[in-house]
């Protein structure tokens, strides 16, 4: 039997399993906060794929791409700049250093002051909390682009766009790639944080206002949501990844293996 | 391998000229080589890395040149900074004092006429691009049709014998073959002046032979002017016009040997002159006896 389609299956298989389980020894379920799987499944119907999936979940989901995109974009550009401009990163970087210590939730309350709580104030939160990891990455991924390339691209004579574009991107890539991957993580945690304040609007902001009106299985159907569009924005970004950075995966898996 | 790296001699000198202008002038002005700048003309140059207390006098006081069309290899122990030399030569690092010029100009930056096949070959090909990307990589600003930049991407490959392996990652090559791509990249730029680290190191010994003869070959079609560091004596003196003899430390020209083999070499025929045995032996004697 073919060892990586088994453990393919098992990967895939455990978790449909323990729904299985989590479906049958909760059908009976009569505590309150515990419904039944079947109810939370029907709520989740109900709430996400109807009633509240325009007003909600997409709302959500286009703060989160917007607020992800922006400090996706700023963070690299930013990052390069830091990386090749003297200047910038004397007088950026203690700056960036002392910012990114801030815990991302923390910063929502000062941009409610900002700008409010309209939509701005949740994207720009997301966004700013998104921006440093992305960065930093940026930042030693050009750093430590090796010197042989860089002298490559002087006795070629690369224009200074072919250096940027045909040497420092491709080379930073992979670590500009997890720095890009704990962006995400860090604006999805934020795009839920900040619908906890201000007008209730989203995916979080209906949970926590299902948990507090007691409509405990609404409040299920939203983690399981969250759960859902986590798991599924983790898997497009490695397919992307994977695509993206085939010869840097090619090439560590061939050098692992001799 | 034995593919001839099979420009025309004509269509190729204008193209070869694409960086500088100087091959025209080479053309017109053969015969008056005595009034001319050498092609390359290093004097004094001193090379010291770091600064106060930290600083390493690498290089002392060299003086050489290398005539337009002239092969000349450069050999000496490891470590005495023949690597160094090249990058200063190349325009990779200033030089400390004295300087190093082509044709007259003092070289200050990359000279838009050389190209430079470097000795950690692994640090110097892309990863992330394929083996004819990796070659047409340097020649995106020469803005060459797309039917030249096949042909030299073609003939360079060809040259070096890895046709076949023209759509795979550096990483997927070995030692070797990655030093022949750096090779085939520098040939596809078709320089006026080509300098080599140490270039055939990790090829073997047929490949050696093959290559050697490439580089001849090249010299002889295109007019190059060709500067090899090597560590191999009898390569030395099989591919060269003159040795240049280095000695440590910090480096210094222990002397140029003028190496007067008869034209065509032939790896069979011109290794076994009694000409070649005793170039070889001189060389070797600067080499083995401290200074
Ligand atoms: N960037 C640098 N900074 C400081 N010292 C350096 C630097 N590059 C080389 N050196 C020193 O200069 C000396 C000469 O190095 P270099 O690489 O030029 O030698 P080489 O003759 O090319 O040796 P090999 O034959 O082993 O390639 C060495 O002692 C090395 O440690
Ligand atoms: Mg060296």
């Amino acid at each position: 039997m073919n060892r990586k389609l088994l453990l393919w299956l098992l990967g895939a298989g455990t978790p449909v399993l323990l729904l299985l389980l989590w479906w049958a020894t909760s059908l009976q379920s009569t505590d309150t906060f515990f419904p039944p799987l079947k109810d939370i499944l029907q709520s989740f119907q109900q709430l996400w794929l109807f009633a509240h999936f325009q007003s909600d979940v997409l709302v959500s989901l286009g703060n989160l791409l917007l607020g992800y995109a922006m400090a996706s974009a700023v963070g690299v550009a930013l990052g390069f700049v830091i990386a090749l401009v003297l200047v910038a990163r004397n007088v950026l970087e203690p700056l960036i250093h002392f910012l990114r210590s801030i815990p991302p939730v923390a910063l929502v309350p000062i941009f409610i002051s900002l700008v409010g709580f309209g939509t701005e104030m949740r994207v720009f939160s997301i966004a700013l909390a998104a921006l440093f990891p992305t960065l930093i990455a940026t930042v030693d991924g050009i750093r430590s682009v090796d010197s042989g390339l860089k002298d490559v691209a002087r006795v070629y004579r690369f224009t200074t766009v072919e250096k940027v574009t045909q040497v420092y991107l491709p080379s930073a890539a992979p670590q500009i790639f997890s720095g890009l991957q704990v962006s995400l993580q860090v604006a999805f945690v934020v795009m839920i944080a900040s619908e906890m304040l201000g007008p209730s609007q989203g995916i979080g902001a209906m949970t926590l206002l299902a948990q507090q009106s007691f409509m405990i299985s609404d409040m299920w159907a939203g983690i399981l949501l969250l759960g859902v569009i986590g798991f599924a924005a983790n898997i497009v970004f490695s397919l992307i990844r994977r695509r993206v950075l085939a010869w840097y995966i090619g090439s560590r898996r061939l050098a692992r293996s001799s | 391998m034995k593919t001839i790296f099979s420009t025309s001699r004509t269509s190729s000198a204008a193209t070869a000229a694409q960086p500088g202008k100087n091959a025209m002038t080479e053309e017109i002005a053969p015969a008056d080589t005595t009034s001319a700048p050498p092609r390359l003309d290093v004097s004094h140059l001193a090379k010291t890395y770091g600064m106060g207390d930290k600083a390493r006098t690498v290089i002392e006081d060299l003086t050489f040149t290398v005539d337009a069309g002239e092969v000349v290899c450069i050999v000496g122990p490891s470590g005495v900074g023949k690597t160094t030399l090249l990058k200063c030569l190349a325009g990779l690092h200033p030089s400390s004092s004295g300087r190093a010029a082509i044709d007259g100009r003092t070289i200050s930056g990359p000279p838009p006429e050389m190209a430079l096949v470097f000795q950690d070959y692994n640090r110097s090909l892309m990863p992330w691009l394929t083996v004819r990307k990796n070659l047409m990589l340097p020649l995106r600003h020469l803005h060459l049709s797309a039917a030249e930049l096949k042909e030299r991407c073609d003939d360079a490959l060809a040259a070096v014998g890895l046709s076949h392996a023209e759509h795979q990652y550096p990483w997927q090559l070995s030692g070797g073959m990655q030093q022949r791509v750096a090779i085939a990249r520098a040939l596809a730029y078709r320089p006026e002046i080509l300098i080599m680290d140490e270039p055939f190191a990790s090829v073997d010994a047929q490949t050696r032979f093959d290559l050697e003869d490439l580089c001849l070959k090249i010299r002889r079609d295109f007019n190059m002017t060709i500067l090899v560091v090597t560590h191999d004596i009898d390569e030395a003196v099989y591919l060269a016009d003159r040795v240049v003899v280095l000695g440590s430390k910090p480096a210094r020209v222990l002397r140029i040997v003028d190496v007067d083999l008869p034209a065509p070499r032939d790896q069979i025929t011109t290794r076994s002159l009694p000409e070649f045995a005793r170039q070889r032996t001189d060389v070797l004697s600067l080499i083995k006896r401290p200074a």
